[in-house]
């Protein structure tokens, strides 16, 4: 028995050690650990608590998740409270004093940003408010090229020794994706104005980014589902000529029958865009999201106008 | 308006002159400069090829609206979303005021009404008198617990929580205190001390507050040892251990002043419990959650039965609990369909003694049994069904408790029990449940209506 118990104690002891060596990274959302897999190399073993096929507001404090913060070195999340349902549990259940916020080891993305849709009262009646702005900022190139600087030099001081290696990386993902954002950016110019009904307010930065209009959500207010009234109200907004919007947009994660009744009646088409890294077969990195939702947006329009 | 003319000088500035002296620096810190410079230029070109678009649409549009309509040209309709171009600093995320360290104030508001076959007043489980908290909710309509909760960090190192419910006992208005404890923050070796009263961690629904029940009352198991839900004062101690899968410990040393301990016995250290939670995913759409537990409770003159004429029990109450819930949403979205499977199965031991209301004291040391498995499935968003099946078991304590309440009935008792629940948002919820309960001599059919609404802050429920 005491053996056993002995055996047991050394094992826990040990499993620290025999864990890879670099930083721990946890971030909240895909494409956060998609960036600190572009910045850290092999120099980070990140992992993200939500898949892209998962809404990122509602998800549960699962163990797994509390035995994952319990070991990270640094934990990335969108905030602007996108995670609260979840992350302060977590962060208090993982007795982790290296990541909870104020400490080196926790990074708020949406704090890098000039984030939008900031309500100047909030109210529950409005629906799931975010009083510190939309949280959705990745659906900016611009905003993520922030992100990626914060969190480059972030690696470097919690592991100083190879600091000179997070700058080197840092300075080539940003080469890469600002060269890749003016392409965005040029194949992208037909889509300027183009008026987009959303299926949930994810998309705000996007159309900032790219100069859409949003003409109206597919939720009545944010965070309730869509309701036959509701959608009954906008088919006769929109009307049925095709000409009210330009397409209806919504992420894998959400009910595609809203926007397809709305499609079918409308004859405005409906696109499902990834919201982040694995949303789509394509969109397996920060780049070929963005190639991804480009291109979808102008299949529609094209659609569309035919 | 002119604001942005003021950008476009700087922006030829930071574009006309990229450090050409980094160019010919190989150094990181240079590569990486450049790149941020660059990356700041492409943002305020896309900026401002973006306001210049905006610019000539709000000329196009105020030369198209012609002035005999009367109406002024307004830049703001052609702009929509247009904001205050303060796009280069990062903007910071609180306010400073001098309510910002007010602690998080939450409300809960619970009321019901119930209808029973039976008279509620003389509930009875022949074999287990209830003790504590437990019983069923008043007849008719009632006000159920209004709970105040306040939290907060205190400093660097410390949380404290509060949550107070406002009760009507009897016609009068009382504030309980539920909890109320102050837990460490960050302390080394994945460790967390709670000290304070607290819910006991013991089981799984134990540590679950009222509001977050899936149906209006506890398991019958847990209104038969755990007085409904066994709250104490006391010292928490948790550790994490460093695996890759979930697994916790706990321990706890508890004053024993209620159900199943009684009466502080021990000088005030009347009860100890010890837990461990394991738990993992399997792929995205499983998690489980695996506890074990046992609770150690000193009774001296613990009152439970009728409250007229209690019985009184002195001695040890020896209690373990295992528990198991598994959850299921498709891909882990959980707010559009799941389905949750609980269970937990019950043992104790009590040994010690008995008084009766006549006086008459007698030895007891009878083993006891219980468990319950629920289901709640939500097929879509707001709508969840749900259905729980309760049972207790005891050995035969002697016939010298013959024609006593402690001595059970010939079956089991059982309770069969349904609901529906619909919630608005995660902030409302309506309920319906029956029970079928044939815990008693006479089997009753219970119907209850409930409902659950919390405003202000709303702390995240556990797993």
């Amino acid at each position: 028995m005491t053996r056993t118990i002995k055996a047991l104690a050394l094992l826990l002891l040990l499993a620290p050690l025999t864990a890879v060596a670099g930083l721990r990274v946890f971030a909240c959302e895909p494409e956060w650990s998609a960036l600190a897999e572009e910045i850290g190399g092999d120099r980070v073993e990140a992992s993200s608590a939500t898949h892209a096929l998962q809404d990122p507001h509602y998800v549960e404090a699962r163990p797994s998740l509390i035995s994952q913060v319990r070991k990270a070195d640094l934990v990335i999340c969108s905030g602007a409270q996108l995670e609260i349902g979840w992350l302060p549990m977590l962060l208090s259940k993982a007795n982790n004093p290296r990541i909870l916020p104020g400490k080196d080891g926790f990074l708020e993305a949406s704090s890098m940003v000039r984030r939008l849709d900031v309500p100047d009262s909030v109210d529950r009646a409005q629906g799931d408010m975010h009083p510190q702005g939309n949280p959705h900022i990745q659906m900016n190139p611009h905003n993520i090229a922030r992100v990626a600087q914060a969190l480059g030099k972030r690696l470097a001081e919690l592991d100083p020794d190879n600091a000179a290696d997070y700058q080197a990386r840092t300075a080539d993902f940003l080469r890469r994706w600002n060269t890749a954002i003016t392409r965005w950016e040029e194949q992208a110019k037909p889509l300027a104005g183009s008026r987009v009904v959303c299926h949930h307010k994810s998309w705000v930065y996007l159309e900032d980014w790219l100069g859409l209009r949003e003409v109206t959500t597919l939720e009545p207010v944010p965070g309730i589902p869509p309701t036959a009234a509701h959608l009954s109200a906008l088919l006769a907004e929109l009307g049925t000529d095709g000409k009210g919007a330009d397409m209806i947009i919504r992420s894998p994660f959400q009910n595609p029958k809203p926007s397809e009744w709305l499609q079918e009646r409308t004859g405005i088409p409906a696109v499902m865009l990834p919201l982040t890294v694995g949303g789509s077969d394509r969109a397996k990195d920060l780049f070929s999201l963005f190639d991804d939702i480009i291109e979808r947006m102008l299949s529609a329009r094209a659609g569309s106008r035919s | 308006m002119n604001t942005r003319w003021f950008y476009l000088p700087l922006a030829w500035a930071l574009s006309g002159c990229p450090l050409t002296m980094a160019q010919d620096g190989q150094t990181p810190e240079l590569d990486l400069l450049r790149e941020e410079i660059r990356s700041m230029r492409v943002e305020y070109e896309a900026r401002i090829a973006e306001l210049e678009t905006r610019l000539e649409a709000a000329e196009q549009a105020a030369a198209a609206k012609p002035s005999a309509q009367g109406a002024p040209a307004t830049a703001a309709e052609p702009m929509p979303g247009y904001e205050e171009p303060a796009m280069m600093s990062p903007q910071t995320v609180s306010v400073a005021r001098d309510s910002s360290f007010n602690p998080a104030i939450g409300v809960t508001f619970q009321g019901q009404a119930w209808a029973f076959d039976n008279d509620p007043g003389d509930y009875a489980i022949p074999g287990f008198p209830l003790g504590g908290e437990a019983g069923p909710a008043p007849e008719g309509l009632s006000l159920a617990e209004t709970e105040i909760s306040m939290s907060a960090n205190v400093d660097d190192k410390f949380t404290a929580l509060l949550t107070a419910p406002i009760v009507v006992e009897e016609g009068e208005v009382k504030f309980e205190l539920e909890e109320a404890w102050v837990e460490t923050v960050g302390l080394p070796a994945s460790l967390a001390v709670r000290m304070g009263r607290f819910y006991s961690a013991i089981g799984y629904q134990n540590s679950r507050h009222f509001h977050a029940w899936d149906f209006a009352d506890q398991p019958l198991v847990y209104q038969a040892f755990l007085g409904n839900q066994y709250l104490d004062d006391g010292l928490q101690v948790r550790w994490l251990a460093p695996t890759d899968f979930y697994l916790e410990f706990s321990a706890e040393l508890l004053r024993g002043d209620r159900y199943p301990a009684g009466g502080a016995a021990n000088s005030g250290f009347g009860a100890q419990s010890l837990s461990a939670k394991t738990g993992g995913d399997i792929g995205f759409s499983n998690s489980w959650l695996l506890g074990l537990s046992w609770l150690g409770a000193d009774a001296d003159g613990r009152a439970s039965g009728s409250e007229d004429d209690p019985l009184y029990f002195t001695g040890d109450s020896d209690l373990l609990i295992a528990d198991f819930v598994w959850k299921w949403a498709p891909n882990g979205n959980s707010r559009q369909r799941n389905l949750i499977l609980q269970a937990e199965f019950l043992w104790r031991n009590e040994n010690g003694e008995y008084s009766l209301p006549d006086g008459a004291t007698g030895p007891w040391d009878v083993d006891q049994r219980g468990w319950y498995v629920q289901a709640v499935y939500q097929p879509f968003p707001r709508w969840r069904f749900g259905a729980r099946y309760d049972q207790l078991s005891s050995d035969e304590p002697g016939s010298w408790w013959l024609d006593t309440p402690l001595y059970p009935m010939d079956s089991d008792p059982r309770r069969y029990s349904l609901m529906v629940d619909w919630s608005n948002s995660e902030f409302s919820r309506l309920r319906l449940q029956y029970n079928y309960d044939s815990a008693g001599e006479d089997a009753d059919n219970q119907f209850g209506l409930q409902y659950i609404f919390s405003i202000g802050a709303h702390g995240a429920h556990s797993f």
